[in-house]
């Protein structure tokens, strides 16, 4: 096992799949220089045609690399889920719709590569985490890593899938290590992910967790904190929101009777919110308390850090929403 | 064209006004005084404030990302300004909006995007509203070579040229975009060849020039006011320093040699302006440092003002969501 950075993690696996499959590309803003860091070494190793700097046009390379992928190619798009809302048409019109609207006909294995750059002063502008509204829309496979082996191989995973698929890249894990299993030791040689499988990080009996994205270390901590005091926790990582692995949570609903979703993104219709209502349907006779639902603020994010500290869920917040379902 | 004397100074006074606000926030963030990104506008001065000063206070800007230049050449405060981006209760936007998103109402600057591309069709609604009531304000868009690559550009110059509208397209051609070459993604020569494909006039004009500047956009406004129709604007210019404030750390490998950029840095639009002030007696050696003296003056007390304004409170996070309140969800 090698101790590896996100990013180094999302790199490896766009130059593991590159080597194996001709059809894989990429492009984007700025990536043959690598400014976000995920691309590095690529275009020394590939070439131009294969890693491609593109206009600041993303309704056009969207498109672009939507088109690529029904002809048989299988484009990885480098953006910003900020930088998403410019290309709307494209991702909803085209990329979710056509295999439906066409009867079947199109097969789009296209993967955006989207940053979530919350948390670090980034203003409204650019620090969006969008994707509870794209679960809202059929058609694209949502996939949202918390740690560099889950990075590693949910993204091989999704080059490999023929659906489009979005990656929502949690950029307060960017510099995260953790570690990353050696092909070697593993079976097939590769990390391979496979999609709809949550991961249980903590097992426990009083009260089940749901956690997605950067709010996943937090869970872990609270759950860590928690133990201390005598309440055992269990978290969960969905790991991919479509498809959503609900066995996984109503077992263990069914086990803690409690729920508990951390969720990075704006509390209202967030995955939080569509979570909650599954566990509501199906799993109601489980619950001995009401659901806590904690999630961003809805409002855009503050520039300044003395408010945006106080936007998103953090391990006091929901160590209070543990200890809610816990009273009486 | 005739420039009044006044009109020069305060567009000396201006540029000297972005200059060492810039030099400020360059030292302060490496400081670490305030985090989040900020992209300096040194050597690009002229463009703003030659455009600028072609404008009333009535009409309107809308900007992008680079963003500091854009109001102080509208006369907006730098007090602020800085305030803005250290995240204090006195910023522009009481924090909330920090380096990327100055704006003041007060005097038509509507804001400054970091979605690229994404103010351009509003600045095309004010002008649009103008169009409607008959009311005689024109409103500028200021965008990079990057975002004229934008489909949003291209809807707007449509739209504005159709139904005549008082837009100013205002293309700040720096040459790159992060680190891609304007040469590379842009498929003419200039964005200003881009007009006649929606049949307006287009203008190619030396960005590190005011004055050249200046009179490119009074021409515009004066077509804009007379109900005539947009024009698009390209003020060729280069940005003296990195991309943004730490990217310097990120980016892989060079995208721009030296000897370009010391080329560019021999055509500071300082220097440029105050030659020609120098030259044709408008000021002296003298009244010229001492612009630049009170300007560095006023950046340091803006600093200051900004150091001992405090944070917003926690209860301001649900402040400005909405012009009616609605209860929390
Ligand atoms: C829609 C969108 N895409 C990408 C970006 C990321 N980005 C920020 S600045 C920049 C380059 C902008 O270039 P240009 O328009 O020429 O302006 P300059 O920075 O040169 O002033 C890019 C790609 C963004 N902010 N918005
Ligand atoms: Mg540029």
């Amino acid at each position: 096992m090698a101790q590896t950075v996100f990013l180094e993690a999302i790199n490896q696996a766009i130059q593991e799949e590159m080597r194996r499959d001709e059809s894989v590309f990429i492009l984007g803003e700025d990536i043959r220089r690598a400014i976000y860091g995920a691309t590095a070494d690529l275009l020394s190793e590939f070439g131009e045609k294969r890693v491609l700097d593109t206009p600041l046009s993303e309704e056009g390379f969207f498109g672009a690399a939507i088109g690529a992928s029904l002809v048989g190619m299988r484009p990885v798009v480098e953006t910003l889920t900020s930088f998403m809302w410019v290309a709307m048409d494209q991702l909803i019109s085209q990329a979710a719709k056509m295999r439906y609207m066409f009867g079947g006909q199109a097969t789009l294995p296209v993967v955006f590569r989207a940053s979530m750059f919350y948390g670090a002063g980034s203003a409204a502008h650019h620090s969006d985490r969008s994707y509870p509204m794209f679960m809202n829309m059929p058609g694209i496979k949502i996939i949202v890593p918390s740690n560099p082996a889950d990075m590693k191989g949910l993204l091989k995973t999704a080059i490999r899938d023929d659906d489009p698929t979005i990656v929502f890249e949690d950029g307060t894990l960017f510099g995260m290590r953790g570690e990353v299993p050696d092909n070697a030791d593993l079976p097939g040689e590769e990390l391979l992910v496979p999609f709809g499988e949550a991961k249980v990080f903590r097992e426990g009996t009083d009260c089940t967790i749901v956690a997605i994205g950067g709010a996943v270390n937090h869970a872990i901590a609270t759950a860590d904190q928690l133990a201390a005091e005598g309440i055992s926790v269990e978290v969960i990582d969905p790991r991919t929101l479509v498809p959503f692995d609900k066995q996984t949570v109503l077992e263990s609903v069914e086990k803690t009777g409690r729920l508990v979703i951390a969720d990075p993104a704006h509390k209202v219709c967030s995955a939080a919110s569509e979570i909650a209502s599954i566990v509501a349907e199906e799993g109601f006779w489980s619950l001995t308390a009401p659901i806590q639902k904690v999630a961003s603020e809805q409002v855009h994010i503050p520039y300044t850090p003395s408010l945006e500290k106080h936007v998103y869920p953090d391990v006091p917040k929901i160590t209070a929403a543990v200890k809610r379902t816990m009273e009486g | 064209m005739e420039i009044d004397r006044d009109t020069l100074l305060l567009m000396l006074r201006r540029m000297w006004m972005i200059r060492n606000f810039e030099l400020k926030v360059m030292e302060v963030h490496s400081a670490g005084e305030f985090a989040g990104a900020a992209h300096p506008y040194i050597g690009e001065e002229a463009v703003a404030v030659g455009a600028c000063a072609a404008l009333e206070d009535t009409d309107y800007i809308t900007g992008n990302h680079r963003s500091h230049g854009h109001p102080i050449a509208k006369g907006g405060r730098v007090d602020k300004a800085m305030a803005e981006l250290y995240g204090r209760v006195d910023g522009y936007c009481k924090g909330k909006g920090g380096s990327m998103h100055l704006a003041d109402y007060s005097i038509g600057i509507l804001g400054e995007s970091g979605i690229l591309g994404s103010s351009v069709p509003v600045a095309v609604g004010a002008a649009l509203a103008a169009h409607i009531r008959g009311d005689k304000f024109v409103s500028m868009a200021f965008f990079g070579d990057g975002a004229s690559n934008q489909g949003a550009l291209h809807e707007s110059m449509n739209l504005a040229s159709v139904w005549k509208l008082p837009v100013i397209f205002l293309c700040e051609n720096n040459q790159y975009a992060v680190t891609t070459s304007y040469a590379d993604t842009v498929a003419v020569d200039h964005v200003s060849d881009r007009a006649s494909a929606y049949n307006m006039p287009g203008m190619l004009v030396d960005g590190q020039d005011a004055v050249a500047m200046y009179e490119a956009t009074s021409a515009a406004v004066a077509r804009a006011r007379a109900g005539e129709g947009p024009t698009l604007i390209e003020g060729l210019t280069y940005r003296f320093e990195e991309h943004s404030l730490g990217l310097g750390r990120v980016a892989r490998g060079a995208y721009r040699d030296e000897a370009e950029i010391a080329e560019w840095r021999k055509r500071d639009p300082l220097d440029i302006l105050e030659n020609t002030l120098i030259s044709q007696g408008i000021a002296t050696r003298e009244e010229c440092d001492a612009i630049n003296a009170e300007t560095v003056d006023e950046v340091e007390k803006a600093t200051d003002f900004a150091r001992n304004s405090p944070f917003p409170e926690p209860e301001d996070l649900f402040e400005d969501m909405w012009a009616n309140p609605i209860p929390l969800p």
